[in-house]
């Protein structure tokens, strides 16, 4: 496990988009390649899909020959809602960049038969080779997708009751209507996570802290599902500051220690010189 | 071509790097458009799984619904009230011209004029899209002869009419026919126009008040019956007085029905409308505020002497003279001039100034839902503008039919 810690929200958001574009270009897409890309929704990685967009206008990257699998959907909520998980996605990050429709993947939570659709998921994600990196972020209970606590830790997409404490949290986006808020979800499972290549968690402000703490410092259990990450070989946190004030002074100072080492890896790749 | 699109094999243009006038407001968005409607784009990516086939680069520009104005008079040497042989040609010349002011679509105005050049000019000009060819012909506007001897501006006496006991037949006997009509402006306070109204508005024939001495009952009781629109606000009526403001008072009246608007024609040329009162007007009601050029014959002309009918006409700068006087002979402002003008002596908003060029007509035109707007579904008519809202280019249908020179 690698524990990126930056100072605040907009350079760990920056260090992340930053891993994302070097592992994309090092991967050298092309038609017969696509890099694939798993996708968390929500206020964490907006700052992420920001620099995202700006190296993307910028020229440093493109997103022609990358797959995109979202982690999840709400069930029942029209998909031109504004609160849908389409929508986020198409108002922060595809519209803004020259992502192929045909190449992104969004649970479909209005379809007949919710369970095909998700075994319909999977399939696709195999289909598509598995996935390279998968991105994600954390609830401060420390659920992974809608993987709320108790979850199988080797779960596979299916549909979810949402915890009352998520449905609560979430009502502010509905008019702080409870009744408007969706009580189901789609969502990939712990297990589904656990089969991409490379997973990075990006944790930020002091509400996460204690979940990065259960996630990094505690063993793994299903009551905080994101720790089922320390037995994934491939998996980078990346937080802020605040974050990590949980944590052992003797854990930040390790990881802060090998920051030159990291810091290598979000360096432009040579690739990139000819630009 | 790709072969993506479930819901139409037609090609698809994405103009980027713009800011666009979409719910009153400028938003950095890209604007879709596919058979000359806007499209909206998520549904485009989800449902269809399609793309842009076309990128038009705005340079940072703003793009707004295309001007509509609603009464213009002619222009170009051109007077849509004289009836020569080719009618249409005229019309068509000044809808091309106009397409570098911006204007998409417009309604040729008719001035008082004798029932034989309605009946010979009205069926001539039919209603009809834009495009390359020029700007839209919306319809007409009938600028009396229903009018005020008194406020009859420079509208020939001669060919003034009232309503006979017959009252909407006379009009009809009058215009000959109303298809291709879209607007009336009439005197309200003339006998029997109640019924005329209500009749004009039955056929879908939006009715404007103008060239009246109407005091404000009269002008509340005609758009109680559904006239919905003043022509050119101040010009050719009863100044406002405290104890009747008249026309004007239309503005902040009380007695309009509950969820109509009344729409007023304000030419904000700088000279045939006091900035001061064209101030008092926004204030007072800004939603109902649409910019008219109200241009005749000599605009678009270069400054000098021209000979223009029976008259002569001198231009200097901005103003047209009767040549060798300085009785002014009508406006010669162009849309573009109006919004900049407009803007810059409200201090309202450029959302603001924009709107009042195209989604103000449009609504008083009953047309919103297809024009003024840059909504999902709306016809592609734009203008792309600077900061200083200087026309760069014209698209009608999504097409571009006009560009600035380099």
């Amino acid at each position: 496990m690698k524990l990126i810690i930056l100072n605040d929200y907009d350079k760990a958001s920056e260090w992340a988009a930053k891993y994302i574009r070097n592992k994309i270009l090092l991967f050298k897409p092309g038609p017969n390649k696509y890099f694939t890309l798993g996708l968390p929704t929500g206020s964490t990685p907006l700052g992420c899909y920001k620099k995202l967009i700006e190296y993307y206008k910028n020229g440093e990257i493109s997103f022609q020959y990358v797959k995109t699998f979202n982690m999840d959907e709400y069930v029942g909520l029209p998909r031109d809602h504004p609160e849908s998980y389409h929508s986020f996605m198409w108002n922060n990050f595809f519209k803004h960049i020259d992502i192929r429709a045909e190449n992104t993947h969004i649970l479909d939570g209005n379809a007949a038969d919710l369970q095909a659709e998700c075994e319909a998921f999977e399939e696709k994600i195999t289909a598509a080779g598995g996935i390279e990196l998968f991105v994600g972020g954390i609830g401060p209970d420390g659920h992974i997708a809608f993987n709320e606590p108790g979850s199988s830790l080797v779960s596979r997409t299916r549909v979810k009751t949402l915890a009352r404490d998520t449905i609560m949290a979430n009502a502010r986006f509905f008019d702080g209507d409870l009744s408007k808020v969706p009580t189901m979800a789609l969502t990939v499972g712990v297990g589904t996570v656990m089969d991409a290549k490379e997973v990075m968690i990006i944790i930020t402000g002091a509400h996460k802290a204690f979940a990065l703490y259960k996630a990094i410092e505690e063993g793994v259990n299903h009551m905080w599902t994101v720790s089922a990450f320390q037995q994934h070989p491939r998996t980078v946190f990346v937080c802020d500051e605040d974050a990590t004030l949980e944590l052992r002074v003797k854990t930040v100072k390790y990881f802060k220690g090998m920051m030159h080492v990291h810091n290598k890896l979000v360096e432009p790749p040579p690739s990139e010189a000819k630009i | 071509m790709p072969s993506n699109k479930s819901v139409s094999a037609a090609p698809i243009t994405q103009f980027i790097n713009c800011r666009i006038l979409r719910d009153h407001r400028l938003q950095r968005e890209d604007l879709w458009v596919r058979e000359g409607k806007i499209l909206d784009p998520e549904k485009l990516f989800f449902d269809e799984l399609g793309y842009a086939d076309e990128r038009v680069d705005c340079e940072n520009g703003i793009i707004a619904p295309g001007f509509i104005d609603i009464q213009i008079n002619g222009g170009y040497g051109i007077d849509f009230s004289q009836p020569s042989d080719d009618v249409d040609g005229g019309v068509s010349f000044v809808a091309k011209k106009i397409l570098e002011h911006g204007v998409t679509s417009f309604c040729p105005t008719l001035v008082t004029s004798p029932p034989e050049v309605y009946h010979k000019v009205l069926p001539r000009i039919k209603v009809r899209s834009g495009g390359a060819h020029g700007a839209g012909v919306l319809g007409f506007h009938l600028e009396g002869p229903f009018i005020s001897a008194e406020k009859k501006g420079a509208h020939p006496e001669q060919f003034l009419r009232t309503f006979q006991p017959g009252g909407f037949q006379d009009l009809m006997d009058t215009y000959g026919s109303l298809d291709g009509v879209a607007m009336v402006t009439l005197a309200p306070e003339l006998s029997g126009s109640r019924t005329v109204v209500r009749e004009l508005c039955q056929r879908g024939i939006k009715v404007s008040l103008g060239h009246s001495v109407a005091d404000l009952s009269q002008a509340e009781e005609a758009v109680q019956h559904g006239a919905s629109c003043i022509t050119h606000l101040f010009n050719a009526m009863q100044p406002f007085h405290h104890r009747d403001p008249g026309i004007v008072g239309l503005l902040t009246s009380d007695k309009v029905p509950a969820g109509r608007t009344v729409f007023y024609g304000m030419i904000a040329d700088g000279i045939h409308t006091n900035p001061a009162a064209l101030r008092i007007a926004h204030r007072a009601h800004p939603s109902g505020l649409v910019l008219v050029t109200d241009a005749i014959t000599a605009m678009g002309l270069p400054p000098g002497r021209h000979t223009l009918g029976q008259q002569v006409i001198e231009i200097q700068g901005l103003h047209a003279y009767v040549a060798g006087t300085q009785t002014l002979s009508g406006s010669i402002a162009t849309m573009d001039m109006c919004v900049r003008h407009f803007r810059q002596a409200s201090g309202c908003k450029v959302e603001e100034a924009l709107e009042a060029a195209s989604l103000h007509p449009a609504q008083a035109l009953g047309i919103s839902h297809r024009k003024g707007r840059l909504d999902y579904g709306s016809d592609a008519d734009l203008v792309l503008l600077d900061d200083s809202l200087n026309i760069k280019a014209t698209f009608i249908s999504g097409e571009e039919v006009w560009r600035t020179g380099p």
